[in-house]
């Protein structure tokens, strides 16, 4: 999957690199991400509230939105594509707020993630969703960090290399899958 | 009469899960050519590339297509002349989809009480579907249903004097509502007619379709087409991001229904359109 332009990005993300990223650029990130899906959400925001730790800290983080299917033998993951992020929408907004920079998944989101994004700096990234085993290889190791009886839904820690991405959603105001579909309506 | 044991009916769904989750079946794969092909989107012809790609890594890898391997939705047409030994088919049928999804190392997506929520780890129950046939042959089909289409499923309750123009609208509407979230380029499943569970049932049935096969009826074939076209006029392409080729196929199916009603259903499935089938 490629966009425009081809931007290599490395985590933690900064500032100045959030705020080059426009949407319909293509992204090869690398570096350090965590996998969290609904369930792992809800217990995030659950410890948010309650000032309990999280699994991970949030600045300047990469939430993956994805649960991998078992590792075969010898190889760090299963397949592992994007899930559909608008399930986290009710949480994504708290998340970014406490520091929270990026998000990768597939399909549109709220408005008010939108407006987070532009807010504090954040970025939402799309991956090629059903392109699970192709995203696999971006995958270099991963072990479980919390939440280890959710199963598939347990937050994972994932070092990933050059994992092809396009920005859905910059801080310029920018929305790939409402700009797109404008763009090829009849 | 003809004995069959159940153990061997777990087995060859352990053998369908399997290959339904890793092996792209070969009608999506050409669709999926020709839709690149087709696409005039820049990024949509490279998601359509990644996808197809995708496909052959899958399967050289041993690895799922999709990591959602769905809840398994099960078709089973069963013989009249078929005697089951050793228990019941749906007692088969789960422990063929407990064994295949943990021996061929997919993921477990259900959860056994729909609050609760607690995983039930062999990704059991499967669905079920059973019909009697004539003769003494079991035919079984396993078809993954992932939740990011699943999601999008719509019914409609019709006017039954709505006519065609209605039928179109509702099924233009529901992919346009669903938008990138069932992985475009998506199949339509239409079940027209029935009741409402039966409309529900037979649009899902409606996927199981090969792709490029014709419709029931030429009435039947001219609607989906039509259909078709609309939803590839909304623009919204494949992942969603952009283009022409928002679905490859639609398939609608038809029952007699009440004079009072028209039930229409509306399943998506996404480009990961995965079914095996097997006869015992
Ligand atoms: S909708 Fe289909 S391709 Fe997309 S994540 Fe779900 S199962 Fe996979």
């Amino acid at each position: 999957m490629s966009g425009e332009r081809v931007i290599k990005l490395k985590t933690p993300l900064i500032p100045q690199a959030i705020a080059d990223l426009h949407v319909g650029d293509t992204v090869l990130l690398s570096g350090i991400i965590h996998t969290a899906r609904d369930a792992a959400h809800k217990r995030m925001l659950e410890a948010l509230e309650t000032g309990a730790m999280l699994p991970f800290p949030l600045r300047g983080e990469i939430i993956y939105y994805a649960g991998p299917s078992p590792a075969p033998p010898g190889r760090p993951i299963g397949s592992i594509g994007p899930t559909t992020s608008y399930r986290m929408d009710r949480f994504a907004p708290r998340l970014i707020e406490a520091g929270l920079r990026g998000m990768i998944g597939k399909g549109e989101r709220s408005l008010e993630v939108a407006e987070a994004c532009q807010r504090f700096g954040a970025v939402y990234l799309a991956a090629a969703g059903g392109a699970a085993a192709l995203l696999a290889r971006s995958v270099t190791s991963a072990g479980v960090v919390a939440y280890e009886d959710l199963g598939t839904e347990a937050v994972r820690r994932l070092e990933i290399e050059d994992m092809p991405l396009i920005v859905a959603l910059d801080i310029h105001g920018g929305d790939i899958y409402r700009q797109g579909r404008e763009r090829y309506r009849r | 009469m003809r004995l069959l044991h159940v153990d061997d009916i777990s087995l060859t769904i352990a053998e369908l899960c399997y290959r339904a989750a890793v092996c792209l079946p070969e009608d999506m794969r050409h669709a999926l050519k020709i839709a690149e092909d087709a696409e005039e989107s820049p990024v949509g012809k490279s998601v359509l590339r990644s996808l197809l790609e995708n496909a052959d890594i899958a399967l050289a890898e041993g690895l799922p297509i999709c990591q959602d391997t769905g809840m398994a939705v099960v078709f089973a047409d069963i013989g009249v002349e078929v005697l089951l030994e050793g228990g019941t088919l749906e007692q088969a049928v789960n422990r063929g989809i407990a064994r295949g999804y943990k021996e061929g190392r997919l993921r477990k997506s259900v959860v056994a009480h729909p609050l609760e929520r607690h995983n039930t780890g062999d990704n059991t129950p499967a669905v079920l579907h059973l019909r009697q046939i004539e003769g003494d042959r079991l035919r079984l089909a396993v078809a993954p249903k992932g939740f990011g289409s699943e999601n999008m499923t719509r019914l409609f309750m019709l006017n039954p004097t709505a006519g065609e123009e209605a039928v179109v609208e509702a099924a233009v509407h529901a992919v346009d509502e669903a938008g990138a979230n069932p992985c475009p380029p998506v199949v339509v499943g239409i079940g027209l007619g029935g009741t409402a569970e039966l409309a529900l049932e037979i649009s899902k049935r409606a996927l199981l379709r090969p792709l490029a096969t014709p419709a029931a009826s030429v009435a039947a074939g001219n609607l989906e087409k039509r259909i078709l076209e609309r939803i590839n006029d909304l623009g919204i392409g494949p992942a969603g991001l952009g283009g022409r080729i928002t679905a490859l196929a639609v398939h609608l199916e038809e029952y007699p229904t009440h004079i009072a009603g028209l039930p229409m259903a509306v399943s998506i499935s996404c480009h990961a359109l995965r079914h095996a089938e097997a006869v015992l």
